[in-house]
């Protein structure tokens, strides 16, 4: 696991050229199979650098991006054979701020297709491995994005969250990951899966690297009519926390232990509670309907007709489209908007999508009345150590693993992910919920915790 | 009870094609899906929805002419261009 404060330790003695070069020559010996696309034009960035041309605060670091996120010129696929030779024309809003700042875009990461996924299984481009443990998930959808972290083949990345996108990988990767406040970054060329829910947001490993990506990617986008126009800017707190353990939000024994132990760790500097969230249990149902409708309607772009997979002849639209997209799509994607639309279909609208944002209501107004009484909430991220590949084959039995972090998604407050340690040597992951646009909050409590357990999740080699 | 018609009508909505032995094992994962989605009855109608978690205005911006992509960029990802254009499927058919 690197960090930025080491790669520039690095480039004080070495040329960004050898290093970058040395990071690729590792990718590509790699079993992860967190990238689907390199970057070659990374090579001349580091040139520049090391002749001194290069300025800014991410000035020769290496940031690798998901694949939902448009690079101009540089294939992006979401992991889809619907967009496998897709070049965008233009560059994302976090790809052009990246590109200010200095940092060298080393390649595109792999990813459930179109986000949809908790494991990376999904993806055409096949399954990304555990750091950890091969013959086990990377979690999803961000998956490529938490195992390059993790396996030493980038220093920061991209995620995207829609669910719990960032952090289930960032947990079962052991590294951190979070899911901005809704509309704190600007979604200009991250390709649509559920608007309503999702944001791009910060992978590293460290809260200095996670806060400092943050930093760099948030603010004021008027392309994004979402955006709220808020900055933000990392500041170091001092003070007691009110902390509420969120009761409905559970995991395996192994896993609670573990969590346990952390709650210890908390409670020297802060005060720990108990909270809950009674419209918990409505949660996971409301968000896959949301979803799923928003999927419907962010998908019908794909025809065949401006870019994306096509079909050599041209014959009536309705059989061209439905080719097309039955060429084009997985089963998962296939699976989502075919729901989606039955969800929004006549005679089911009122009875599954409505309903479905009514509980969003009930959600929101859980957090806000938690998020009065605590400064942060928290809870264990993923519900178990990371499976095995292929173990969770029925759908439904997949989207439940999502328990813990979908509502947060709902009520677009901030969350993070960050390792806490090993269970049979597999990393877990702590979640940290905090109020609207109170990230700052959130990464002092992960900077409280880091700095009691760095050596423990620092200790152990990926396999 | 999602029956295999209903599968054969939500994939035309969705203008996805199926193939024959994909509509029966869709059908038996839409059935226990939407059986879990069931749990949602229990919440009562009076809520009001939450459509986004913002409170987000109209956002207003200066009426000026701005550069859009060259048309050889928006056309550079397509398979079927002629004259310049997009040439898409016919929607009226013989």
């Amino acid at each position: 696991m690197i960090t930025v404060r080491e790669w520039r330790e690095r480039l004080e003695s070495e040329r960004c050229y050898d290093l970058i070069l040395e990071l690729f020559e590792r990718i590509e010996r790699s079993k992860l199979n967190a990238f689907i696309t390199l970057n070659r034009e990374a090579l001349e960035k580091a040139r520049e650098y090391d002749r001194g041309e290069v300025k800014g605060r991410l000035a020769g670091i290496p940031v690798a991006v998901k694949d939902n996120i448009t690079t101009k010129g540089l294939r992006t696929t979401c992991a889809s054979k619907m967009l496998e030779n897709y070049i965008p024309p233009f560059d994302a809003h976090v790809v052009e701020r990246l590109k200010q700042e200095g940092a060298i875009i080393i390649g595109k990461t792999n990813m459930d297709e179109f986000a949809m996924g908790t494991t990376t299984e999904t993806s055409y481009f096949g399954v990304v491995r555990n750091p950890y443990d091969l013959n086990r998930v990377a979690g999803g959808s961000s998956g490529g994005s938490g195992a390059c972290l993790a396996g030493d083949e980038s220093v920061l990345a991209l995620g995207s969250d829609t669910g719990g996108s960032i952090r289930c990988p960032a947990s079962f990767c052991g590294v951190f990951g979070l899911k901005p406040t809704y509309g704190l970054v600007s979604r200009y060329g991250l390709i649509p899966y559920a608007n309503s829910l999702e944001q791009i947001g910060p992978m590293a490993n460290s809260v200095e690297d996670l806060a400092l990506l943050l930093e760099v990617i948030a603010g004021r986008d008027e392309r994004d009519s979402t955006n709220a126009g808020v900055e933000f800017r990392f500041k170091r707190m001092d003070g007691r926390f009110r902390i509420g353990i969120i009761r409905e939000m559970t995991a395996k024994d192994e896993v609670m232990e573990k969590f346990y132990e952390i709650v210890d760790v908390i409670r020297q500097r802060h005060e720990v509670v108990e909270v809950s969230l009674s419209s918990f249990k409505y949660a996971l149902a409301a968000y896959y309907i949301i979803a799923m409708s928003e999927a419907s309607s962010n998908l019908a772009r794909y025809d065949g007709v401006r870019y994306g997979h096509s079909l050599d002849k041209l014959c009536s639209w309705t059989k061209y489209f439905a080719r097309v997209r039955a060429e084009g799509f997985g089963e998962e994607v296939k699976r989502r908007i075919m729901l989606g639309s039955y969800a929004l279909s006549a005679g089911y609208y009122g009875r599954y999508y409505l309903k479905a944002l009514k509980v969003r209501t009930l959600v929101k107004n859980d957090f806000q009345k938690a998020l009065k009484e605590c400064d942060l909430l928290i809870a264990p991220t993923m519900p178990s150590l990371p499976f095995k590949i292929g173990e969770l084959a029925d759908p439904l039995t997949m989207y439940k693993m999502d328990v813990n972090t979908v509502p947060i998604n709902l009520a677009g407050v901030p969350a993070m992910s960050m390792p806490i340690g090993f269970v049979r040597g597999l990393p877990v992951g702590l979640q940290i919920i905090g109020n609207y646009f109170e990230e700052n909050k959130i990464l002092n409590l992960a900077l409280d915790i880091e700095e009691e357990i760095r050596d423990e999740i620092r200790s152990k080699k990926v396999a | 009870m999602i029956t295999e018609r209903d599968v054969h009508h939500i994939a035309n909505l969705a203008k996805i094609e199926l193939k024959p032995e994909e509509v029966e094992k869709f059908r038996r994962e839409f059935q226990k899906i939407i059986e879990y989605f069931n749990i949602l009855d229990e919440v009562p109608e009076e809520i009001e929805p939450t459509y986004h978690v913002l409170p987000l205005k109209n956002v207003f911006r200066e009426d000026v002419p701005s550069r859009s992509l060259d048309r050889e960029e928006v056309l550079m990802n397509a398979r079927h261009v002629e004259d310049g254009y997009f040439k898409g499927p016919k929607i009226v058919e013989d």
